[in-house]
């Protein structure tokens, strides 16, 4: 692909991510942070991508050791975010008994 | 050459999926589904790159190491208690920082880079960049678990020694666009692991939060270089993202203990570092028995608990709530006063007190109650310390020194339950604890709310 493409599409990128997360509540910052850290563990399908063409021992078993960090960085990441997000959903109106 | 385009449109799709996640993670209504649709967008493109890839070779390697990372992932989820969370987070961040340095280190032996410089640099900043997530991760992991001291670790000359690693990455990542040999390559890889002990090593125990965040927008980063590597737009959105948003988090973070960022990460570098005591002299603080505090409390007409990290530990949620219920039954009034960095993270102790299912209207900020501290009877400190530590306006010295805090020495009395005198995760002392208006309750926090809660209801 165009490199000019791919600057383009990188500096546009910024400026969505600042964006997007501008108006967090700071009760959401845990969550917030987990869910992003998922996020990057899309790294998994470049692991993929490298190790599917990947020669020789030494290629290959750091090839296998970034799809098995990646796969925990995205799989444990979405579901500890959702165990957390899940404590926040709206209870049944728990109104005091007094 | 180029991947098949239906498979480049649903990876465009994923990004979006990516946006739209971020979007609503930031907002309590739309959290849940934002992270959702996160997920489905990764699944979704990991399944597609499989058809992406022109004559794709070692798939049952591939899928073995799919597999097993994703169990390891899941089950370390699920297991995780939610005071562990922290941790926890800190450990997958270190895990895709150091995913994307290996793809960076496979993609500068297979030598598919050395067409494009600017590939090669990105390459090579990828390298030190998920190095030092990697390591500095596990490190921010091993403070948390409190498997090392959680306060700052001072080597003798260590900002030399620091400064010095750094240099000589940024040396060797200079020679390595110059002249990309393999064993340059693994002579950075292996600087930069250092650089990111040394990075954290020196960062204190409240602040570490504080780094995970930084950290992982660094992991970020580092995805999105090997996105432009790799051509992958998916990769590149997806990195991007999380590197800019982490770096805001980062700093909405930093403001909310009151500090700059630059104070956090080179804090400990400087003479602060010195003023963190271990010893306490023998002073006197006035100690009582969980009977006094039942009627104490259930003399008063308005209370308010903070709740701290030592809370959670103890697993005391749910009889703090018990507490709660059994005063506000006997007509007091009763609210919970959450300090934005209360827990070990921002936000955390929201996440650890919903768990108990103690009611959101509850649970006030810091901003909304600190005006009202001033007209309390009682304010209970159940695990907390640092947060309520008047050193924090007072003293120029303190670590600490600049971030809000909330203004418990303001009430009428204050009840401190804690373990034993030992300073919170902070390491230095409070002198709040020696004020004549406090009164301590030493022990376990669940086994003495349980006397308390026994206590005012014999009266």
């Amino acid at each position: 692909m165009d490199q000019l493409a791919l600057l383009t599409i990188f500096i546009l990128s910024i400026f969505v991510g600042y964006e997007v997360v501008s108006k967090v509540s700071t009760v959401l910052h845990t969550p917030l942070m987990s869910g992003a850290n998922a996020i990057h563990g899309i790294i998994l399908v470049g692991a993929i991508i490298v190790t599917s063409h990947a020669e020789g021992a030494v290629e290959l078993t750091i090839g296998a050791i970034a799809i098995v960090l990646s796969a925990i960085n995205m799989v444990g990441g979405f579901v500890v975010t959702d165990r957390m997000l899940d404590l926040f959903k709206p209870k049944k109106k728990v109104e005091d008994k007094a | 050459m180029n991947p098949p385009i239906w498979t480049e449109l649903i990876n465009l799709v994923a990004a979006v999926a990516f946006i739209l996640a971020l979007k609503a993670l930031s907002g309590p209504k739309t959290a849940r589904l934002g992270n959702r649709v996160g997920a489905i967008g990764a699944i979704v493109a990991t399944v597609v790159v499989f058809f992406a890839i022109n004559n794709i070779q070692n798939v049952e390697i591939i899928l073995i190491a799919m597999v097993v990372g994703s169990l390891l992932g899941y089950f370390a989820a699920k297991k995780v208690q939610m005071t562990q969370m922290p941790q926890m987070v800190a450990l997958f961040n270190g895990a895709g920082g150091g995913a994307a340095m290996a793809v960076a280190v496979i993609e500068f032996l297979t030598g598919s880079i050395y067409t494009s410089p600017i590939a090669l640099v990105a390459t090579v900043l990828t390298i030190i960049i998920g190095g030092v997530a990697f390591t500095g991760s596990i490190v921010t992991f091993l403070k948390l678990q409190e498997l090392m001291t959680s306060r700052p670790v001072i080597i003798p000359l260590g900002r030399f020694i620091t400064i010095g690693v750094a240099l000589a990455n940024l040396a060797l990542a200079g020679y390595l666009i110059v002249d990309p040999t393999a064993w340059a390559m693994w002579t950075l890889s292996v600087l930069a692991l250092v650089l990111g002990i040394l990075f954290v090593l020196p960062v204190g125990g409240a602040d570490v939060p504080i780094v995970i965040s930084l950290l992982n927008a660094f992991t970020g980063l580092s995805v999105a270089g090997m996105g432009y590597v790799l051509e992958n737009v998916l990769l590149l959105v997806g990195g991007t993202l999380v590197g800019a948003s982490g770096t805001l988090l980062t700093r909405l973070m930093a403001q909310a203990m009151g500090r700059p960022l630059t104070n956090t990460l080179f804090g400990a570098f400087t003479k602060t570092a010195q003023k963190i005591s271990n010893s306490q002299e023998d002073r006197s603080v006035k100690s009582a028995q969980p009977n006094d505090i039942g009627i104490m409390l259930a003399y008063a007409s308005r209370v308010i608990i903070v709740p701290g990290y030592g809370l959670a530990v103890a697993q005391a949620q749910q009889s703090l709530r018990e507490l709660v219920d059994l005063l506000m039954s006997k007509g007091i009034e009763v609210q919970y006063a959450i300090h934005p960095v209360a827990g070990r993270m921002p936000g955390h102790m929201n996440v650890l007190l919903a768990e108990a299912d103690v009611p959101y209207d509850q649970l006030k900020e810091m901003d909304e109650i600190n005006s009202e501290f001033a007209s309390t009877d009682v304010a209970v400190v159940v695990g907390a310390n640092d947060v309520v530590n008047p050193a924090a306006r007072t003293d120029a010295d303190s670590p600490i020194y600049g971030m809000p805090i909330l203004n418990v020495d303001q009430a009428e009395q204050v009840v401190f339950m804690k373990r034993s005198m030992r300073p919170g995760f902070a390491g230095i002392d409070n002198e709040l604890l020696f004020n004549d208006k406090t009164t301590l309750l030493f022990g376990d926090a669940k086994d003495s709310l349980t006397k308390v809660i026994a206590a005012v209801k014999a009266i």
